[in-house]
């Protein structure tokens, strides 16, 4: 399994050149395209994304911050001056439909742009895999088994609570036949990482705990082989936590995508 | 026929001091900002009926909710009771109702079960708070008068299910002694237990019953108006309050229409704004923040469910959610005492930012919404949150160091980071 892409990724300005349109345009976001932990999640999706053949696309250089980090921070200005910039991008290449790797992205292109103009159908990849998986064109074959494997599904709170999407992550995993299990507060109930509001960018107020090793040892305590994310800054936050607990021989922290990829040996 | 006169005027007089506290209380709310929540008034009353009504969300927690349910139930079904009391003290007749028989024994003899429940239920609630001591009901905010208020409730609910019971062993006895005015009514199945304990006397028994049918009927138009200073106003603004909820999706935050405008201007110089009206942008005090999260603020019945699942709570941190809707609460009453004392316009020198919800606290929230899941009620204490981030982003550029840094690096580079927009796409080209 090479880490490497044996295939290029189409950007948006090269298909409009070409007098092609995409059917989605997959809108990597600032984690997916810079951090290194993310940028591995980010060429998951793309390898799932050309298995199954989906007509997408990239906006490269193009793209820019949705602005949530900055909305959550209180700077409503940067974040409408951001939200309008992409929207003009999108709407200037007629986008209609979106695949998010993050669901912060998500949360705000789906809820927030539309009121400043920007209406598109927007997805998160597990969505997209949960689809995949019940059309038949994914399985959980060819590649690395994870049958009887012990997995815990982290929620991250903008897909979970905030957009309701509890149901399509974890489908996406039933279909590895592998042992899930959930954790005391899961679902609607799940505990933050401690990365969302902007907190990714600062150092925690004074308390007796970081949110992170809170959760990482609830996590730990279903004595999972596998916890999976599916979000960037979750994968952040959790790494960190497993590394902190010296746990990083025993459990992987790896997103849905990489799971899935890894499941049918793309 | 004199205390007919007696039963009215006090009535009257309940239900004008509570009207006057009412005015002030909407007064108060109505110091926020507008917003509109008008929209899909069919789901609003469904989440009405499902959240307030049917209080789904408190299910939950099942223990606490079967009781509470039944405090609930009690009190709704009871008030049938009550009107028959208003009307028998109006007109000087007893058990007015009697005349509709089964039915009414049906009646009076659930009356009698729902009482018992509550009795129970609020005895188990004092339990819980002041011999488990429950950790819930602890915590910076939770303060004396908190901590009071809720015991007041519960012991005054206790007292009027006693005397209710009491009332109708008494009624029961006269009953079976033949006396006048008792006519025979009513099914009996709690009360009769009581009886034994009541002494045999016509003259003692019907002062137990007189006395008994006062001490209730005082005893709810006190309640009444010990709402507007209690936390227990939920019971009337729980259905307010949701009917009014937000019903978008819990991570879309608003979109202030107010930087929209400068926002255009700034891209397109051709661009004229709608008139909105100008002010500062995000919240530093009460009437800076919506109407709906000052109603929040009178519905919250600090039951702590937001602050118990509160990622920064849970983990030592200053905020607890429940703090900002209590503050918010006080700050607003303090505010509206300042407008009865010396009208509009009245500076105290205080604001709901940083005399009451440091920047500790505010900074200290990860959006996560389990706050604003966890609530019975709907109530928002995240958008309150936001609302004073943006003051202090916004109005006054201050916020922690590394939060400004973030913003400058998405201002020049797109990126929270500090990475060069021209390698966005390296990730595809390297491993």
């Amino acid at each position: 399994m090479s880490e490497q892409l044996n295939f290029e990724v189409p950007t948006m300005a090269e298909m409009i050149a070409k007098g092609e349109e995409p059917e989605i345009l997959f809108w990597v976001g600032c984690a997916g395209s810079y951090d290194e932990r993310a940028q591995k999640t980010t060429r998951d999706i793309c390898k799932i994304l050309h298995h199954v053949g989906i007509k997408y696309a990239v906006l490269g250089t193009e793209e820019s911050c949705t602005g949530d980090p900055a909305k959550r921070a209180g700077n409503e200005f940067l974040f409408q001056m951001q939200a309008m910039t992409n929207i003009e991008v999108l709407n200037g290449y007629n986008i209609k439909k979106i695949i998010t790797g993050c669901p912060h992205c998500f949360n705000t292109i789906k809820n927030e742009y539309p009121g400043l103009g920007g209406s598109y159908e927007v997805i998160h990849h597990t969505q997209l895999i949960q689809q995949l998986i019940d059309e038949g064109k994914l399985k959980a074959e060819g590649g690395e088994s994870f049958k009887g494997k012990k997995i815990t599904y982290h929620d991250p709170c903008y897909l979970g609570r905030g957009n309701g999407i509890y149901e399509a992550p974890r489908k996406a995993l039933e279909v590895l036949d592998a042992q899930l299990v959930e954790m005391k507060r899961c679902k609607s109930n799940g505990l933050c990482c401690g990365a969302g509001g902007a907190q990714m960018f600062k150092e925690p107020e004074k308390g007796n705990k970081d949110i992170n090793i809170e959760r990482i040892e609830e996590a730990l305590e279903t004595q999972p082989q596998v916890i999976a994310a599916g979000c960037p800054f979750c994968m952040t936050m959790l790494s960190d936590g497993i590394k902190l607990k010296d746990q990083e021989q025993n459990v992987e922290v790896l997103d849905i995508a990489e799971i899935t990829v890894r499941a049918n040996g793309l | 026929m004199a205390s007919q006169i007696i039963f009215i005027a006090m009535t009257l007089a309940a239900i004008a001091l509570f009207s006057y506290n009412l005015k002030k209380v909407i007064r108060n709310i109505r110091l926020g900002k507008a917003t509109d929540r008008t929209d899909q008034p069919q789901k609003r009353v469904m989440t009405m009926i499902k959240v307030a009504f049917g209080q789904t969300k408190m299910f939950f927690r099942p223990v606490p909710a079967l009781l509470h349910f039944a405090v609930y139930a009690g009190f709704v079904i009871i008030n049938i009771e009550v009107l028959e009391i208003m009307i028998d003290g109006i007109f000087g007749t007893h058990r007015i109702f009697s005349g509709l028989g089964g039915l009414y024994n049906g009646l009076i003899g659930s009356f009698e079960i729902l009482a018992l429940l509550v009795w129970l239920a609020c005895i188990i609630f004092l339990v819980r708070r002041n011999i488990l001591k429950l950790q819930r009901f602890s915590g910076v905010e939770m303060t004396k008068w908190p901590r009071s208020d809720a015991n007041y409730i519960l012991i005054t609910e206790v007292l009027l299910m006693t005397a209710f019971l009491t009332m109708n062993a008494a009624d029961a006895k006269l009953q079976a002694l033949g006396a006048g005015h008792y006519t025979n009514a009513g099914a009996f199945p709690i009360s009769q237990y009581l009886q034994g304990l009541l002494p045999d006397s016509e003259g003692i028994l019907t002062a137990i019953e007189r006395g008994c049918w006062w001490f209730h009927i005082i005893g709810i138009f006190a309640f009444l108006n010990y709402l507007p200073y209690s936390k227990h106003f939920h019971i009337i603004f729980a259905f307010p309050n949701t009917y009014f909820s937000n019903l978008e999706p819990k991570g879309e935050f608003t979109n202030m229409k107010s930087v929209t405008n400068e926002v255009k201007a700034m891209l397109d110089p051709s661009f004229t704004p709608e008139d909105t009206e100008p002010g500062k942008f995000g919240a530093k005090d009460v009437n800076d923040l919506t109407w709906v999260n000052l109603m929040n603020a009178y519905t919250c019945t600090e039951c702590g469910r937001c602050t118990s699942v509160c990622p920064a709570n849970i983990t030592g941190k200053l905020l607890s959610p429940r703090k900002i809707m209590m503050d918010t609460r006080d700050r607003m009453e303090e505010v509206g005492k300042n407008i009865d004392k010396t009208g509009n316009g009245f500076d105290d020198g205080k604001s709901l930012l940083d005399t009451y919800i440091t920047r500790e606290e505010i900074w200290a929230c990860t959006s996560c919404n389990a706050c604003t899941e966890a609530c019975p009620i709907n109530i928002d204490p995240l958008a309150i949150i936001t609302d004073l981030r943006r003051y202090a982003v916004m109005e006054e550029s201050q916020s922690p160091a590394s939060i400004n840094g973030m913003l400058g690096n998405i201002e020049n580079n797109g990126a929270p980071w500090k990475y060069s927009p021209a390698d966005r796409f390296n990730w595809a080209k390297e491993s």
